[in-house]
């Protein structure tokens, strides 16, 4: 380490308050850790559990894998057990631990074993260790058990010392970040008697391989395995106690590591080596892959094997980086200081080829320059099914390029046959090498090489005296080929450089264009259909296959896909009915969605599925998922196509989060305008209902209660027209009500026919003929107004409704005017009174539901009339408006577009 | 008190309109038998052979419009019916199923003395000679001459017009669906061209009415039809 800061690190104290803070609320996690089946760990765990309850605590048993041993059995007695939840599977009635029934109880205790089982199809997590993870975060305290090999960075030990490999593992970190680890030990003659005694069942199948697997040997070295990883447990769990009481200095939790990840397939056993020095040191650590011009060469697969190296890197916990630069070693040296790295991994080159031989290898070059940090040397050992396939050079005939190297040597020649006897030999050289440097710039090294091994063949049998002889007589012409040769391997190496160079700036040109064509593109989308074809689209052109988002329900469920897409539209249509959805798994789906995590096909998560699901995550939450079926798994391999297709997803989701804010923020706004309108409606009935209502009976009662010879004529007659008049009102606010309704339920079925507006205007002239008779209505209606098309019923209620409003608002004897004229490719009509007019601002409120000009006047109805014409004319695809006419009194006007323009209109 | 009183038969369910009308009618001079359901309406018509009938298209048991077709199978005088509903279809549904007239509730009773009244003329007619000569305004059609005047002078009208304007005239006061005067007036094969009536009624209009915008005798029943008025209004 450069510098010996002693003081403790921020962040570190900022952890570990965070985490004590989270173990407070979380449940305590016990492992009961043992090296093999059979050591006793359900045993002991169902006996520690039978303690506690004799301690009053609150047990019970989850999940308790007899495999029917009557020692264990006979423990169960007494306590509570969880029932299992039962599957079906492939017609397979399965017991699984029912993670739900378990949240429910909330013992203070819950027994689970086997924590590394993979839960069945159907269950809520795909592995047991997830199910204990959220009882853990419920409160509630779990015991468990578990073998050593299932641990993640101990399975490929043990796969190489058994030679069965484990595929259900569970994460280190689960390992590590348990309260409590008890190793259950047995010795192997002790596992093996009790295996002879048949007190450790195994199931049939199993006989055969587990034959193999209890071998004394294999034992002894699981064994071995088990107690080392628990001293490691508690070696850690003592530095923390130590470090928590500052007993040692706090850098030394700092302490970093790194690991260097190359091509070589022997990478991944590097790096689980790496993360058990780290976990033994208790040091962060990371995993980086240097990127030089060299590798950028690599074959696509060996590229994947890096990716993938890193990837479980990053799942063994280490920080991971891809750093590019012209040395390995001085790259990794620089960061590795940087980041203020103590120890350095690498991996011991199996053969060392003459490069290095000649350079010196990397390791002798970290070593040379790594001043005060340490560097760890590890040999990969070529474990069997490891190994990749062998590494083959795949090139693409290149014969037309060494062809034309050579067409290029021959017309050097002949620009030197012309040349010769005028100028120095060494002139003609230069011929020969412009020739050898263009062959170099064009068509990189091979063709090069030849081209100056056959330049100076030429030169030497043509020009070089003994003419029409390789022989040389001057140990001057070595020099020639010597810097012919090297010119020409420097030059096609600068050029190939600079060819791989500007590809990968184009690529990544077309991908910056495509991102921000997709952008804009999907600015512009309105709702979550659109935006999730264009999607599909999108990545299906640069991954050919079929995909569909799949977006879940109200209630968090994936549902099936409502649209899908294809590249060719043809094809669409065929994979529409093949595929309605690509893997055919909503499970999957599900996961992703929950997890926010990507799941399927190329990824850690069910990796056997059919398609990729890649959860659509934005700002604040998961849209949904996109499920992608390659037609070639290869596709998702290449790392450039996969980040691709991840922004697309990511700029989508954003995208659709928009969409669906703004959805919400509408139904918020339509929502508090209907909570609105239903309580300015409740009021009104209140009223508006009331008032008549109360007129009504008054004048009954007084009817008929008051004696005869009480009243006389007039009042009688003034009780009855009031009664009369009160109801009628009634009558009309029922009626707007009604229509109204009729309006906004599923909008309006218009009867459209063509009818007269002079005929019209006659009828409600007629219908209000007692309304109107205190009023002088004056009529302008143009002579050579053309029939208009649509709902003459309606129509007739626009006017009325107008005219009554009219008539309500204005004094008696003012006069109105009703015309009605061709205005453009509409009839316009227009009524307009003599009365008060608008107040100001008003006209443009007096078509909204419920607006009255006097909030309490005895002539309040509803405020409804008008709202009804605008909803009619609108429907019609006219307007409507009102103003103050030029000269006082109010004015509305609305027009009706004529059948030509009502077309364009509708 | 001695002279025949106009048999009704009320189809109506609603207790407050029996007890309305049946006040009302009584004193009105005539004599009324109520039904509560679709069923008692057609056994009391089958039995009491009522006048004039009156059906409420909403009865409990079975739609009106069914107790209307039952009804016309044989039953031949004028029949009203009363319609809570706003629905003009309604309305020229139970038209064409043979109903004479119509009202919306709520109603005035004026409104069903005057339509009653309408029908008691034409119940008279059924049995006696149609009236020759009909004032309408200023102007008078003599049905026997074929002859329309105002005053001293001849209004000229079309065949058509003239046949329009004398199926209005036969049945005034009583709402004609566009249906009904087609086929009266054109014949069976344009009972789907309502254009041509409205052309028409323009015309006639503009040779009846003193003022055509405004008219007081060929009304317009928006959405329903035309119908003459029994008895201009006053001013």
């Amino acid at each position: 380490m450069p510098t010996q800061d002693l003081r403790p690190d921020p962040d570190a104290l900022l952890a570990r308050v965070r985490a004590e803070e989270t173990r407070a609320h979380r449940g305590h996690l016990k492992i009961f850790f043992g090296a093999t089946a059979g050591v006793g760990k359900s045993y002991t765990m169902l006996e520690t559990a039978r303690r506690q309850r004799v301690d009053g605590v609150d047990v019970v048993v989850g999940y308790v894998e007899l495999h029917g041993r009557a020692e264990t059995e006979a423990l169960l007695e007494g306590l509570e057990i969880l029932p299992t939840m039962r599957l079906e599977h492939r017609g397979i009635v399965l017991a699984e631990f029912d993670l739900d029934a378990a949240l429910a109880r909330h013992p203070q205790l819950m027994l689970v074993d086997e924590l590394a089982h993979s839960n069945h199809p159907g269950a809520r997590h795909p592995k047991r260790w997830m199910d204990i993870e959220e009882l853990l975060d419920a409160g509630i305290d779990v015991y468990t058990t578990v073998n050593v090999q299932h641990l993640e960075s101990l399975n490929d030990v043990v796969a190489q010392i058994t030679g069965v490999a484990v595929r259900e593992t569970v994460p280190d970190r689960v390992f590590a970040d348990a309260d409590d680890v008890e190793l259950v030990d047995l010795t192997p003659d002790e596992l093996l008697g009790r295996l002879a005694e048949g007190k450790v069942y195994l199931p049939d199948k199993a006989q055969q391989a587990a034959r193999g697997f209890f071998r004394k040997g294999n034992l002894i070295a699981l064994r071995q395995l088990a107690l080392r990883a628990t001293a490691e447990r508690v070696d850690a769990a003592m530095r923390e106690y130590r470090e928590r009481h500052a007993i040692v200095q706090p850098w030394a939790a700092s302490e970093r590591l790194l690991v260097c990840v190359g091509p070589d397939p022997l990478s991944a056993r590097l790096v689980r080596s790496a993360r058990r020095m780290a976990a033994a040191l208790n040091a962060q650590w990371l995993a980086v892959y240097v990127e030089t011009p060299t590798l950028m060469r690599l074959p696509q697969a060996a590229r994947d094997r890096i990716l993938a190296t890193l990837k479980l890197a990053e799942q063994l916990g280490a920080e991971t980086a891809n750093l590019s630069g012209e040395r390995v070693a001085t790259t990794v040296l620089d960061y590795a200081r940087q980041r203020n790295v103590s120890k350095i991994v690498v991996g011991k080159p199996l053969l060392s080829g003459w490069r290095e031989r000649l350079k010196g290898s990397l390791v002798d070059e970290l070593i040379r320059r790594s001043g005060n940090i340490d560097v760890y040397v590890i040999t990969a050992e070529a474990g069997g099914d490891e190994r990749g396939p062998p590494r083959t050079f795949v090139r693409s005939s290149r014969w037309p390029a060494y062809l034309k190297s050579l067409a290029v040597v021959a017309l050097a020649t002949v620009i030197c046959s012309q040349m010769i006897g005028r100028f120095e030999r060494t002139n003609i050289v230069m011929i020969y090498l412009l020739g050898t440097v263009l062959v170099a710039a064009r068509f990189g090294r091979g063709p090069s090489v030849l081209a100056s091994v056959v330049s100076v063949a030429f030169f030497d049998f043509l020009f070089v005296p003994p003419q029409y002889s390789l022989a040389v007589s001057d140990t001057q012409y070595a020099i020639t080929f010597s810097v012919m040769l090297a010119t020409a391997l420097l030059i096609s190496h600068l050029a190939a450089l600079g060819r791989r160079q500007a590809k990968v700036a184009r690529e990544r040109e077309r991908r910056t264009a495509e991102l921000y064509a997709l952008s804009r593109e999907l600015s512009r989308r309105r709702t979550l259909d659109e935006l999730s074809r264009f999607l599909c689209r999108h990545v299906v052109a640069s991954v050919e296959g079929e995909a569909v988002v799949l977006l879940p329900n109200a209630h968090g469920k994936i549902q099936d896909p409502s649209h899908f897409c294809d590249r060719g539209s043809e094809r669409a249509e065929a994979s529409l009915a093949r595929y309605p959805v690509p893997g055919n798994n909503l499970g999957i789906a599900q996961w992703a969605w929950d997890h926010r995590q990507k799941a399927g096909l190329a990824t850690d998560t069910l990796a056997s599925a059919g398609a990729i699901y890649l959860p659509l995550n934005a700002l604040k939450r998961c849209i949904g998922v996109l499920a992608l079926r390659p037609l070639d798994v290869r596709q998702l391999q290449i790392p450039e196509q996969m980040h691709l297709v991840e922004a697309l997803v990511n700029q989508a989701a954003v995208a659709m989060e928009r969409v669906q804010l703004a959805a919400a923020a509408q139904d918020a706004g339509v929502q508090v305008e209907s909570e609105r309108v239903r309580n300015v409606l409740l009021t009104a009935i209140s009223h508006d209902f009331r008032t008549p209502l109360a007129t009504i009976i008054g004048s009954a009662t007084t009817l008929r209660d008051s004696a005869p010879g009480r009243l006389d004529d007039t009042q009688r007659a003034t009780l009855l027209d009031v009664l009369l008049h009160e109801a009628q009102r009634m009558n009309r606010l029922i009626g707007n009500l009604l229509d109204l309704t009729r309006l906004s339920e599923g909008g309006i079925e218009l009867k459209r026919e063509g009818f007269a507006m002079d005929e019209l205007v006659g009828a409600v002239l007629g219908r209000l003929h007692d309304l109107l008779a205190p009023h002088p209505v004056s009529l302008n209606l143009a002579a050579d107004l053309p029939l208009v098309h649509g709902d003459e019923v309606m129509i007739e209620q626009v006017l009325a409704n107008l005219l009554e409003n009219v008539a309500r608002h204005t004094p008696t004897s003012s006069a109105i005017e009703i015309s009605a004229a061709l205005a453009g490719d509409a009839v316009e009509v227009a009524v307009r009174d003599h009365g008060p007019g608008f107040a100001d601002g008003e006209q443009e409120r007096v078509f909204a539901k419920f607006h009255q000009t006097r909030p309490e006047g005895a002539q309040s109805g509803f405020g409804l009339g008008l709202a009804i014409c605008k909803a009619i004319v609108e429907a019609h695809g006219g307007s409507i408006f009102a103003r103050n006419a030029p000269g006082g009194g109010a004015e509305f006007r609305f027009t009706l577009p004529l059948p030509s323009a009502g077309k364009d209109v509708a | 008190m001695t002279e025949v009183r106009v048999q009704l038969l009320l189809i109506e369910d609603d207790s407050q309109i029996q007890r309305f009308l049946a006040t009302a009618l009584d004193a009105h001079g005539y004599a009324l038998t109520i039904a509560g359901t679709g069923t008692d309406g057609l056994k009391l018509a089958a039995l009491k052979q009522p006048d004039i009938l009156i059906v409420d298209l909403g009865l409990p048991d079975m739609s009106g419009f069914d107790v209307i077709a039952r009804l016309r199978e044989w039953y031949a005088r004028p029949l009203l019916v009363l319609s809570a509903r706003e629905r003009e279809a309604d309305k020229v549904t139970a038209l064409d199923l043979g109903a004479d007239d119509y009202l919306t509730k709520p109603f005035g009773i004026g409104e069903l003395l005057a339509r009653l009244r309408v029908m008691q003329r034409h119940l008279i007619g059924q049995g006696g000679d149609a009236e020759a000569r009909i004032v309408i305004g200023d102007v008078v059609l003599d049905l026997g001459a074929r002859r329309v005047s105002r005053g001293e002078e001849d209004i000229h009208l079309t065949p058509i017009e003239y046949q329009l304007l004398a199926t209005l005239a036969k049945h005034r006061g009583k709402v004609m669906t566009h249906r009904h005067l087609l086929r009266e007036v054109w014949g069976a094969a344009h009972v789907e061209s309502p254009q041509y009536l409205r052309m028409y009624l323009r015309t006639l209009r503009g040779k009846i009415e003193p003022d055509p915008a405004r008219p007081r005798y060929l009304l317009t029943e928006v959405g329903v039809g035309y119908r003459m008025a029994d008895q201009p209004p006053a001013n």
